[in-house]
C-alpha cells in the first residue's frame, strides 16, 4: 500500500514497480493520456481519515438529528419481499427484481400502459390524494409520452367511485388506486374500480404494498392487471425513503415489462439453474426502444424483503399484518378520547394509520408535539397523520398524553 | 505470471443445486410451504382467504441463504472485471456506517429536526460538486440511468425555460443502452453517432448531426474503449454551438480522479455512479444511485427539494466552501426556482448515499488520487500480459480485447472454470468478439497474473471446450433459449412442472 494512497488499492512497492517496469512507464502519469488544457492540478480540498476518524465524523454529524417518536407513514414505514413472494401476494404471474420505489414504480406502470393500450388514448386517472412524491415522479415518468395524468375526486379516504365512472371514457389508458390510501384507508370498492377500467379496455393500477397484501383481497382477483407499491415495508428499517419498487403485472404484459426478470431453466447437465430472461426487452440491448432506461435496481433490498418475508413466515404475516389494522383502530379510539381531537376522520378500516382532526390549527399542534418529542405529519389546516406500527407502540401512551396536553 | 493454468488445479469449484430428494438441501420455496387461513377483524369481504408462502425456521433459513452465497461469485471472491461497470472492492465499514440508527429516520420529518441528515447530504453534494468541477449537485437519482433521465429533464427545461423547442439527443453508438433509452423517456429522439477509425468522436460526423434541433450530446470519457477523448474542448464547442447541452455519463470517472474533471472539460451536465466510482456495493444488481452535478446556469433547474446551508450567506450558492467541523451552518431543503420537480419519491437511497460520504471522506485528495493511478496501472499491467489482441489505446481504467475467432461469450463463460469473473462481452461492437475489462484498483499483482493466466488459457482452449464451458461453476450452460420461450418466473410455476 502506498502511504497517503487509497488503503484499498493493495499494491506493494515491489509490486508497482514491476507493474511500471513491464508496462514501460516510469510512473502511472504517464498512462493518462489527457491534454494539457483540462489537465486538473489542483486540490479537491478533502481531507483523508483512518477508518475510525470517518465513523466519529459520521456520528458527530449525523446527532445533529434530534431523536422524536416517529408516528410517520404515508408511503414510508417501519416494518418488509422478493420476486417470488411478490407473485403470491398480488395473484399477477409476472414481478421484476425491482423499481427504485413506489413511484417510480407507478411512473413505469404509465409508460407500460402506452404500450399495451388498445386505443389511441392518452388519460391516467389517479386519485386526488396521492404522496406528492408519487405524483410528481408520475408526472416526470409521463412527460416524454403522449400521456396526460387526471385526478379523480375522493370520498372519506378512499376513491369517489361514482365520480371516476363519470371521468372515465374510451380516452382513459389507466386508472390507479390505492389500497391502503394516502390516508390510511382501507379501498374497499377497489373491485368496482377494476370493472369501471375494464369496461374502457384501460389498465387497472392498484398500489399496495406486501403487509397489506398478505391479508387483503388478492389484487388479481379485483381486477388489477399491475401491482406497485413500496415493498421495503419489510427488509429495511426506515431510511429517510429509501425503498424498493414493487412491480408485478399479469402474463399478458410479460414482454413489454420494465426492468430485469429472473427465470428458471435447465442447464447442459440437466440441473436446475437460474438466468435473467427475456432480456430483449431491456436497454442494453434494445437501447432507445427498450421498455425502461433502468439498469441498476434495488435488488439488494428485495434480497432483504425475502429474507424477512421468509422468516416471518406467512402465520406471522397475517399477523402482522392483522395488527396493522388492531394498531391504527386502538389508537385511533385513543386519540378519539383527547380533548380536541376527532379520530378517525373518515369511516373507514385503517391500516397503520388514519387522519385526525384537531380543534386547533394543526400545524400548532404538531410542532408542541415536536417540541414533546413526537413527530406527526400535517395533512390539513386542522388535520394531523398518525401512524404506529410494532416499532412505536410502546411510545404511545407517552404520546397520547403528549397529545391531551397539546391539544387544547 | 503461470503458465500452467489448468482448472483441475486452478478452479474454484462452487457449490451447486442438487434436485435430489434423497439429500440434504436447504431449498426454501418448495420444501417447506404454509397455507394460513386469513383471519381479520376485517369484514371477509375485504380479505383473502389464504395466505401460502414459504414457512421455514430461522436456522433453516440462514442454511438457505448462505447456501446460495456459496453459489455466487462476488467482488469478494475474486477478480471481478466486468468492464464498464468498475465492480471494487466494497469497504466493510461503510455497512456500519450506513446503519447508523441518528439516520434511520422518517424523509417527512421536518428540517429543523434533521439537521445531521441535511448537513451530511450538504457535504456530499459539496464532496461530489469539487470531485466533478460542478457547481451544483442533487443526491436525488437512485441509480446512473435515473441520473441520466434527471440530467436530460434538466437540458430539456432548460431549453423550454428559453422557449427553445429542441427534439434530438445525440448519442455515440458505443455509448451504455441506458443513454439511448433515458434520452428516449424524456420523448427525445435520439441521432446515434458513429465512432471514427481510432475509436474516439469524429468531429465531421458530429458536425453532420449536430443542429439547432440538438438538445444535447451524451458522452463518455473515457469512452467505453478506455480511450480519452482528446478533443474535448472543440467537441463541447461544437456543442455549444449551437446551443446544446454536453452531458457527461460518469460510468468511467474512475479513470479520472485527481487528473481531469467534467466541469473543466466544458460538461454542463454530469452523473456519478456512487456504485461504480466511489466503492458503495452494486448488491447485485442494487441498490446503487445516481447523484447529478450542473453548472452553476442549470442549478435552478435541479429536483425538489435541493438541500443548502444558510446561516452562511450561502442561500444562493448551491457547492462551494461548506461550514467545516464545530461550525453552526443551518440546513434547509428548498424547491428550486425552475425544478424538474421529483425523481424519487423521497431524497433518494439514503444509505448508499452514506455510504459514498464515508468512502470519500475516507480518501481523501490522495487516497481518491491513488484509486484512479492504480485502476489505470491495473488496467494497462493487465492488458499487457494477455494474448488476445487489444486493438485500442492508450486506454485508461479499462481495455477492450478481441476474442478473435472466438466466440467472446464462450470464452467468458470458459474463464469462470478458471475461478475468475470474466470481463463484459461482445459490446461495444467496434471490437469484434470483444472482451471489455476493468479490473479496479482492487487487484494485487498476483490476481492480475491469475487473471491474465486465465484469459491466454481459455485462449488456447478449443472450440468444443468453450462450447460447453463452464464445468466447475453452480450453473454449467444455461439454456437461454428455453428460459425466455417457457419463462419460470415464480416458484408456482416450477411447481406445476
Amino acid at each position: 500500500m502506498t502511504a497517503n494512497g487509497s488503503p484499498y488499492a493493495p499494491h506493494t512497492d515491489a509490486d508497482r514497480e514491476a507493474m511500471l517496469s513491464a508496462v514501460g512507464a516510469d510512473d502511472e502519469e504517464a498512462l493518462f493520456d489527457i491534454p494539457d488544457d483540462v489537465r486538473f492540478d489542483g486540490e479537491f480540498g478533502i481531507e483523508a481519515r483512518g477508518e475510525r476518524a470517518v465513523r466519529s465524523l459520521v456520528d458527530r454529524t449525523l446527532s445533529a438529528n434530534d431523536d422524536l417518536v416517529e408516528l410517520l407513514g404515508r408511503g414510508h414505514y417501519d416494518h418488509y419481499v422478493p420476486s417470488m413472494v411478490e407473485v403470491e401476494l398480488t395473484g399477477l404471474g409476472v414481478a421484476n427484481c425491482s423499481m427504485y420505489d413506489a413511484a417510480t414504480a407507478l411512473g413505469e406502470a404509465a409508460t407500460l400502459a402506452t404500450r399495451v393500450r388498445s386505443t389511441s388514448g392518452s388519460r391516467v386517472l389517479v386519485p386526488e390524494r396521492l404522496q406528492k412524491g408519487r405524483r410528481r415522479v408520475l408526472d416526470n415518468y409521463v412527460s416524454g409520452h403522449d400521456l396526460a395524468v387526471e385526478t379523480y375526486p375522493m370520498d372519506d379516504g378512499t376513491a369517489d367511485v361514482e365520480a371516476l365512472a363519470s371521468l372515465a371514457d374510451e380516452e382513459t389508458v389507466m386508472v390507479y388506486a390505492e389500497t391502503p390510501t394516502v390516508r390510511g384507508a382501507i379501498e374497499e370498492r377497489a373491485d368496482e374500480i377494476g370493472t369501471l377500467a375494464d369496461d374502457f379496455d384501460a389498465m387497472f393500477v392498484l398500489g399496495s404494498d406486501p403487509v397489506a397484501l398478505s391479508v387483503l383481497e388478492e389484487p388479481a382477483s379485483l381486477g388489477a392487471d399491475v401491482v406497485v407499491g413500496d415493498a421495503a415495508t419489510l427488509g429495511v428499517p426506515t431510511a429517510y425513503g429509501m425503498g424498493i419498487g414493487l412491480f408485478a403485472c399479469r402474463e399478458g404484459y410479460l414482454r413489454q415489462v420494465p426492468g430485469r426478470l429472473v427465470g428458471a431453466a435447465g442447464d447442459d447437465t440437466g440441473r436446475r439453474t437460474y438466468t435473467l430472461t427475456l432480456q430483449t426487452r431491456e436497454q442494453h440491448i434494445r437501447r432507445e426502444r427498450a421498455t425502461s432506461n433502468i439498469c441498476t435496481n434495488q435488488a439488494w433490498v428485495a434480497l432483504r424483503t425475502a429474507m424477512h418475508a421468509a422468516w416471518l413466515g406467512p402465520d406471522r404475516l397475517v399477523e402482522l399484518a392483522g395488527d396493522c389494522v388492531e394498531r391504527a383502530r386502538e389508537l385511533a379510539a385513543r386519540v378519539d378520547g383527547v380533548d380536541g381531537v376527532r379520530a378517525p376522520v373518515h369511516d373507514r378500516h385503517h391500516f397503520r394509520e388514519f387522519v385526525a382532526r384537531t380543534d386547533r390549527p394543526a400545524p400548532a399542534v404538531a410542532d408542541d408535539l415536536q417540541a414533546a418529542g413526537y413527530a406527526v405529519h400535517v395533512v390539513g389546516d386542522h388535520e394531523i397523520q398518525l401512524c404506529t406500527t410494532e416499532t412505536n407502540e410502546d411510545a404511545l401512551d407517552g404520546f397520547v398524553a403528549a397529545l391531551r396536553e397539546v391539544a387544547r | 505470471m503461470t503458465d500452467d493454468a489448468d482448472p483441475e488445479t486452478f478452479a474454484y469449484d462452487q457449490a451447486r443445486w442438487t434436485d435430489d430428494d434423497e439429500r440434504y438441501e436447504p431449498l426454501l420455496s418448495e420444501k417447506n410451504t404454509d397455507a394460513v387461513e386469513v383471519e381479520t377483524s376485517l369484514p371477509d369481504e375485504l380479505t383473502r382467504d389464504e395466505l401460502e408462502l414459504p414457512s421455514l425456521s430461522e436456522p433453516e433459513l440462514a442454511r438457505h441463504y448462505t447456501r446460495l452465497s456459496e453459489m455466487n461469485y462476488g467482488v469478494d471472491s475474486g477478480p471481478f472485471p466486468l468492464g464498464s461497470c468498475t465492480m471494487k472492492y466494497n469497504p466493510k465499514f461503510t455497512e456500519d456506517v450506513a446503519v447508523h440508527p441518528d439516520g434511520l429516520v422518517h424523509p417527512d420529518r421536518s428540517a429543523d429536526t434533521v439537521q445531521g441528515t441535511l448537513r451530511l447530504q450538504y457535504e456530499l453534494q459539496d464532496y461530489l460538486g469539487r470531485i466533478g468541477g460542478m457547481d451544483a449537485v442533487t443526491l436525488q437519482p437512485p441509480a446512473g440511468a435515473a441520473g441520466e433521465l434527471t440530467g436530460i429533464l434538466v437540458a430539456r427545461e432548460y431549453h423550454r425555460a428559453n422557449d427553445d423547442d429542441r427534439s434530438e439527443v445525440i448519442v455515440p453508438e458505443s455509448a451504455h443502452g441506458t443513454n439511448f433509452a433515458s434520452a428516449a423517456m424524456a420523448g427525445y429522439d435520439v441521432v446515434t453517432l458513429p465512432s471514427g477509425e481510432d475509436g474516439r468522436v469524429d468531429l465531421e460526423a458530429l458536425a453532420a448531426a449536430l443542429s439547432e434541433e440538438t438538445a444535447a450530446l451524451m458522452l463518455t470519457n473515457p469512452n467505453t474503449l478506455g480511450l480519452f477523448e482528446r478533443d474535448i474542448v472543440e467537441i463541447a464547442e461544437m456543442v455549444h454551438d449551437v446551443g446544446g447541452l454536453l452531458y457527461y455519463d460518469g460510468a468511467n470517472l474512475n479513470a479520472l480522479l485527481g487528473r481531469a474533471r467534467p466541469g473543466d472539460m466544458g460538461f454542463d451536465i454530469m452523473h456519478y455512479n456512487v456504485h461504480k466510482t466511489f466503492a458503495t456495493p452494486h448488491g447485485g444488481g442494487g441498490p446503487g444511485a445516481g447523484p447529478v452535478g450542473v453548472t452553476a446556469e442549470l442549478a435552478e433547474f435541479l429536483p425538489d427539494p435541493h438541500v443548502r446551508c444558510v446561516s452562511q450567506g450561502d442561500t444562493d450558492r448551491l457547492s462551494g466552501q461548506s461550514p467545516r467541523e464545530g461550525s453552526d451552518g443551518t440546513y434547509e431543503r428548498y424547491t428550486p426556482d425552475n425544478s424538474i420537480g421529483k425523481l424519487h419519491g423521497y431524497a433518494g437511497n439514503w444509505l448508499v448515499l452514506v455510504k459514498t460520504f464515508a468512502y470519500v471522506a475516507r480518501l481523501g485528495d490522495e487516497g481518491l488520487a491513488d484509486a484512479s493511478a492504480k485502476a489505470v496501472l491495473n488496467a494497462n499491467y493487465l492488458a499487457e500480459q494477455l494474448e488476445y489482441e487489444v486493438p485500442f489505446g492508450p486506454f485508461h481504467h479499462e481495455f477492450v480485447a478481441s476474442a478473435g475467432e472466438q466466440d467472446a461469450a464462450d470464452a467468458a463463460k470458459r474463464m469462470l472454470d478458471y475461478g475468475v469473473h470474466p470481463p463484459t462481452t461482445k459490446w461495444p461492437e467496434i471490437v469484434e468478439e470483444a472482451l471489455m475489462t476493468e479490473p479496479t484498483e482492487a487487484e494485487t499483482k498476483r490476481s492480475l497474473d491469475q487473471l491474465a493466466a486465465a484469459f491466454n488459457a481459455v485462449r488456447g482452449d478449443d472450440e468444443e471446450t468453450l462450447e460447453t464451458a463452464p464445468e466447475w461453476t453452480a450453473a454449467g450452460r444455461i439454456d437461454q433459449v428455453a428460459a425466455a420461450r417457457d419463462p419460470e418466473l415464480s416458484w408456482q410455476a416450477l411447481d406445476e412442472e
